[in-house]
C-alpha cells in the first residue's frame, strides 16, 4: 500500500487514527488521503486530523483549486470542494458567486482553466456534458428538461434506450424503469403516463429516475426547490435522504437556508468566485453564513421601513376567475403591505392577475379611487395597478430587448412626440430609476438577458413604479434572488408603503411574509380563507390554514 | 416619477454604440459590399466588364426595388414572430386587380387606390385570423395563400391580363423603366420606383424605431406575454402590422405590374420565401424581435446583385438557386455563431 509509505513522515502522534482507513480496500482511499496529507504539510495537523477523523470514506468527488476565468473576469479562483457519498454537500452563495460556473466545470460544461477533478478517486477531465453523464455525474436543474409529450418512460430513458436491431427493447427498458421509480419510492407511477400530464413536483421526480437509469453517483440539485409547494418540497427531501442511502453523493444548491438545514450536513460557501467558508451547518449560525455570502455582517434580514396605513385603497368585491380565484374579497389601504400565502395552486396568482384584468374575471368588481376600471390590462394600468409577474423569463421581462425598453414599455406614451418618441428624455429617466433601484449594469441600453436575476427583477419592480402604480402587485418578487438583493427589496416595499403606495405580495417563502407584511392572508382552492395581521399568525398557524384545505382538495381527488 | 434618487450609487452609462453593435448593424451591408465587389472583379477578370456599368446598377435597383417593398411588409411582420406566406400571392392579387381595373377604363388613382386596398384587405383578413382566433401565423397563411391565388385567377380568367399601351399612365411606365441613364449634371437618373422604395424604407425605420407602435411590434415579437403584461394590445399590434405589411405587399404588386405591363396571378407563387429570404440575410430573426431596415434592404439588394451578376458572367440559373440558399444560410450561421459568442 502506497499509504504506508507516506504517512508516518506527517502524522506523528496521531497514527492511531490512521489505523481504520489503512484497511479500508477501497481503492479510492488512497487518493483522497494522500491529498490530505499534502494539505497537512502546509496547514495546521490539527484541524485536517479531525476532518479526516469526521470522514471515514474517502471523497466520492473532489474538486481541488479549481480556476477559470472568462475574458477579464476571474469567474472561479482556487475553488475546492469534497463531496462525500451518503452525505449531502450545501452550496451557497449569492447569485453571480460562481456555483453554477462550478457546477459547468463539473458536469463538463466548461472546462477549468486550472485545478484538478477526481471522481471515485480517478482523474475526471469531462470535457462535453456527456462525459461527465457517463462518469456519473448528474445535474437536476432549476428549469426541468422533460420532452411533455413523451411518456414518462421515454423520458427516463431517453438518450440511452436499450435497443436491438434499432428496435427499442421494450421489457427490459420498463423493468429499468420501475426499478429506479421504486428506488425513489414511487412504484406506482405508471411509466406510460404522459410527463405534460403530471405536476411540477412528479416532474422533478421523473428528472431524478432519469439520472438514477444513467448509473449517476454524484447528483447536483440546483434550487430544486423553488418551483415546488411545500408538500413536494417534503417529498423531495425523502427522495434526497432515500438517494445518500444508495451511498450517492449530493451536491444541493438553494438561497433558502431552512431547507439547507433540513438536508445536508456539510456546506460549502462561494463568494467572487472564491470559497468564503466551508465547514459543518450544526455548527454554524445562520447570521455567519449569511455574513459569509455578501461579505459584510448583516443585522437583519427582513429589514422594514416604518409606514403607517392609512384610508382604504382598493375594493376588492367578490373577484371570480375561470378555476380560481373564487369569490375573494377583501380591501386594501393605503400604506398597506398585503401579503398572500398559499401552497402552488392555491389561486394567489390567478387573484393578482384578474386584479390586473390579465386573465378573464367572471364575476365580482374591484373599486379603485371610487371607480370600477374595465379588466383589460390597459385600463388597470390607467387606474394605477401594477404587476410584476411570477415569470420572470417567460412574461414578465422581454429578455431581448434592453433595460430602457422593459422597463418603460407600460407607459411608453408618455415619450410620444407628435407620433414620434423622445429617446434621450427616456434614457435619462431609465438611468435615474436605474440609480434609484441601484440596478447594476452597463447602461440603459443593455439587453435583459445580460443582467443576473436580482437585477432584472428590479427592472420588473421600476417598471411598475415607472407607470406610477400606486397598488403593487407582487407575484414572488424575492424567488431565484440572492439575500442582499432580497433585503434590498423588502426596505424598498417598507419605503413605498411609507410613500402610501399599497402593496400585495405573493409569496411561498412565510418568514418573509410574516415580517415583511402589515396583513397576510392564506389562500386555498382559490379562496381566501383567512385574513389577520401579520403579528397574529404564527407560521404553524398559516400552515395549517393552508394545508387544511389542501387535505380536502386531496380527498376530492380519491373520491374522483 | 413620484420618487426621486435618495442614494447616490455610481453607475456607469455608457452609450450602446460599441464596436459590437454596429458591426452586428452593418453585418448585412458589409456582405453587400463583399457581394458585388467578387462580382466586379469576376467580371472584369472573365466577363465583359459590364457589371459595374451605371446601366447594370440601375437594373439591380429596378428589379430589387419591389422585392425591398416587400420585405420590409415581411420584415414587420417577422418582428412579431409571425409570418407571411401569402404575400407573394396576394401581391400578385393586387396587380390582377390593378390592371383589370385599367382595363375597365377607371382612373388610374381608383385603380392604384383599389389595388393598394386589396393589398390592406388581404392583411386584415391574415390579422382578423391571426389575431381573433388565435391561429398560428403559418396556418392562416398558409390558406390565405391559395385563396388569394384562387381570387386572382378569377378576375384573370386564369390566364395573364394584358394592358394596352395607352391605358398605363406615363408615370407608372417611368416608375421602373430602365432606359439609359441620363445625367443632371453629376447625378444618375434613377427611376423614381427606386426613389419611392427609399422613401417607403426611410417610414419603416421611423415607425420601427421611434414611434409606440414600433416599441409595441418589438414587444410582441420578442415577448408576447410581456406586452399584454404592459397592457400593450397585443391583438391591434399584429392586426395593424399584417394590415400594413399587406399595403406594402400591394405596392409591389404595383412594382411588378409596372416592370411587366401585366398581371399573371401564378406569377405570385413562390415569392414569398423571396422576401423571407431577404429578411433572413438582412439579420431577421424568425423567432421575432429582430430584423432592422438597413438589413432587409441589403438583404434584397444581395439577391439582386447575384442574380445580375450571374447573369453578366454566363452563369446559368440553377447556380444562381443554388448560390441565393447558400448565402441564406450562411447568413444565419454567421449569426448563430456571433449570438453563441455573445452568450
Amino acid at each position: 500500500m502506497v499509504l504506508v509509505w507516506h504517512v508516518p513522515e506527517f502524522t506523528k502522534g496521531v497514527g492511531s487514527r490512521w489505523e481504520p482507513f489503512l484497511h479500508d480496500p477501497c481503492p479510492h482511499f488512497v487518493l483522497g488521503v494522500l491529498r490530505d496529507v499534502q494539505l497537512l504539510r502546509q496547514n495546521h495537523s490539527e484541524v485536517i486530523i479531525s476532518k479526516l477523523s469526521l470522514n471515514d470514506r474517502a471523497p466520492l468527488l473532489v474538486m481541488d483549486r479549481i480556476g477559470k476565468r472568462f475574458g477579464a473576469t476571474q469567474a472561479l479562483r482556487d475553488v475546492s470542494l469534497e463531496a462525500f457519498g451518503g452525505e449531502t454537500l450545501a452550496l451557497i452563495g449569492e447569485n453571480g458567486a460562481g456555483k453554477s460556473t462550478l457546477m459547468k466545470v463539473l458536469s463538463g460544461a466548461h472546462a477549468p482553466d486550472s485545478g484538478f477533478l477526481h471522481l471515485n478517486g480517478q482523474p475526471f477531465q469531462p470535457s462535453r456534458p456527456v462525459d461527465a453523464r457517463r462518469a456519473g455525474v448528474a445535474m437536476i436543474y432549476q428549469e426541468l428538461n422533460l420532452a411533455r409529450d413523451l411518456s414518462v418512460e421515454d423520458n427516463i430513458m431517453l438518450g440511452c434506450e436499450r435497443s436491438r436491431f434499432g428496435f427499442v427493447r421494450t421489457i427490459e427498458q420498463r423493468e429499468k424503469v420501475r426499478r429506479a421509480l421504486a428506488l425513489l419510492g414511487h412504484a406506482d407511477l405508471s411509466p406510460q403516463r404522459r410527463v405534460g400530464s403530471l405536476s411540477i413536483g412528479v416532474q422533478q421526480l421523473v428528472e431524478i429516475a432519469r439520472a438514477l437509469v444513467s448509473d449517476a453517483r454524484v447528483m447536483i440539485f440546483d434550487e430544486p426547490t423553488s418551483s415546488l409547494s411545500r408538500h413536494d418540497v417534503q417529498h423531495l427531501f425523502a427522495i434526497i435522504k432515500r438517494l445518500q442511502e444508495q451511498g450517492l453523493a449530493i451536491i444541493y444548491i438553494s438561497h433558502f437556508l431552512e431547507e439547507i438545514r433540513e438536508i445536508a450536513t456539510r456546506y460549502v460557501i462561494l463568494r467572487d468566485g472564491q470559497t468564503a467558508g466551508t465547514g459543518s451547518l450544526k455548527e454554524t449560525t445562520d447570521k455567519q453564513i449569511v455574513s459569509l455570502m455578501i461579505g459584510r455582517s448583516v443585522e437583519n434580514l427582513f429589514p422594514t421601513v416604518p409606514h403607517k396605513i392609512d384610508e382604504s385603497a382598493m375594493h376588492v368585491d367578490r373577484l371570480a376567475g375561470r378555476k380560481s380565484p373564487c369569490n375573494v374579497s377583501f380591501q386594501l389601504r393605503r400604506g398597506e403591505i398585503l401579503g398572500l400565502f398559499g401552497l402552488i395552486g392555491a389561486g394567489r396568482t390567478e387573484t393578482l392577475r384578474c386584479l390586473f384584468g390579465l386573465d378573464r374575471v367572471e364575476r365580482g368588481r374591484v373599486r379603485l379611487n371610487g371607480r370600477f376600471p374595465a379588466a383589460r390590462p390597459s385600463a388597470r394600468i390607467r387606474a394605477g395597478i401594477g404587476l410584476v409577474s411570477e415569470d420572470r423569463k417567460g412574461e414578465g421581462l422581454a429578455q431581448k430587448l434592453s433595460i430602457a425598453d422593459n422597463l418603460t414599455l407600460s407607459a411608453i406614451r408618455r415619450y410620444s412626440f407628435f407620433g414620434l418618441l423622445r429617446l434621450k428624455s427616456r434614457h435619462e429617466v431609465v438611468a435615474k430609476w436605474m440609480k434609484r433601484l441601484s440596478i447594476k449594469a452597463r447602461g440603459p441600453e443593455q439587453p435583459i438577458s445580460q443582467l443576473s436575476g436580482g437585477n432584472q427583477q428590479k427592472v420588473a419592480i421600476a417598471r411598475v413604479l415607472h407607470q406610477d402604480a400606486s397598488v403593487l402587485l407582487l407575484d414572488e418578487p424575492t424567488r431565484g434572488i440572492d439575500v442582499g438583493t432580497k433585503a434590498e427589496i423588502y426596505r424598498l416595499m417598507g419605503e413605498l408603503a411609507g410613500e402610501g403606495k399599497s402593496i400585495i405580495f405573493v409569496s411561498s417563502y412565510l418568514p418573509e411574509l410574516l415580517a415583511v407584511c402589515d396583513t397576510v392572508g392564506v389562500m386555498s382552492r382559490g379562496k381566501l380563507r383567512e385574513l389577520r395581521r401579520a403579528s397574529d399568525w404564527t407560521e404553524n398557524e398559516v400552515l395549517s390554514v393552508a394545508i387544511a384545505a389542501d387535505n380536502e382538495i386531496e380527498r376530492e381527488k380519491d373520491s374522483e | 416619477m413620484s420618487s426621486l434618487p435618495t442614494e447616490t450609487i455610481e453607475i456607469t452609462v455608457r452609450s450602446q454604440s460599441s464596436w459590437r453593435s454596429w458591426m452586428e448593424r452593418l453585418g448585412p451591408l458589409l456582405a453587400l459590399v463583399l457581394v458585388t465587389l467578387g462580382f466586379a472583379i469576376a467580371d472584369q477578370i472573365w466577363g465583359q466588364g459590364r457589371f459595374i456599368e451605371i446601366r447594370n446598377a440601375r437594373v439591380i435597383l429596378v428589379f430589387t426595388a419591389p422585392v425591398a417593398v416587400a420585405a420590409l411588409g415581411m420584415t414587420l411582420v417577422i418582428m412579431t414572430g409571425g409570418i407571411d406566406l401569402s404575400a407573394g400571392t396576394a401581391s400578385m392579387l393586387c396587380a390582377t386587380v390593378l390592371a383589370c381595373t385599367l382595363n375597365a377604363d377607371y382612373p388610374v388613382a381608383i385603380a392604384v387606390i383599389a389595388a393598394v386596398g386589396t393589398g390592406a384587405v388581404c392583411g386584415l383578413f391574415n390579422g382578423l385570423f391571426i389575431g381573433v382566433l388565435r391561429i398560428p401565423p403559418f396556418i392562416v397563411t398558409l390558406g390565405s395563400m391559395t385563396i388569394f391565388l384562387g381570387i386572382a385567377k378569377h378576375l384573370a380568367n386564369s390566364s395573364t391580363v394584358f394592358v394596352d399601351r395607352q391605358r398605363i399612365p406615363e408615370w407608372l411606365s417611368k416608375f421602373t423603366s430602365t432606359a439609359p441613364p441620363h445625367w443632371f449634371g453629376w447625378f444618375p437618373n434613377i427611376p423614381s420606383g427606386v426613389w419611392f422604395a427609399l422613401a417607403i424604407s426611410v417610414v419603416v425605420a421611423i415607425i420601427l424605431s421611434l414611434t409606440v407602435f414600433g416599441r409595441h411590434v418589438l414587444a410582441v415579437g420578442s415577448n408576447e406575454g410581456t406586452a399584454r403584461l404592459c397592457g400593450v394590445n397585443v391583438f391591434a399590434t399584429k392586426l395593424y402590422v399584417y394590415a400594413l405589411a399587406g399595403v406594402l405587399f400591394g405596392i409591389a404588386g404595383l412594382y411588378s405590374f409596372s416592370l411587366l405591363r401585366m398581371a399573371n396571378p401564378g406569377e405570385g407563387i413562390g415569392k414569398e420565401l423571396k422576401f423571407i429570404a431577404a429578411v433572413v440575410i438582412g439579420g431577421g430573426s424568425l423567432s421575432g424581435g429582430r430584423g432592422s431596415v438597413l438589413g432587409t434592404l441589403a438583404g434584397a439588394t444581395i439577391m439582386g446583385v447575384i442574380s445580375s451578376g450571374c447573369d453578366q458572367l454566363g452563369v446559368v440559373n440553377a447556380t444562381q438557386d443554388i448560390m441565393i440558399g447558400v448565402i441564406i444560410i450562411a447568413a444565419v450561421s454567421i449569426d448563430q455563431f456571433r449570438n453563441r459568442r455573445q452568450e
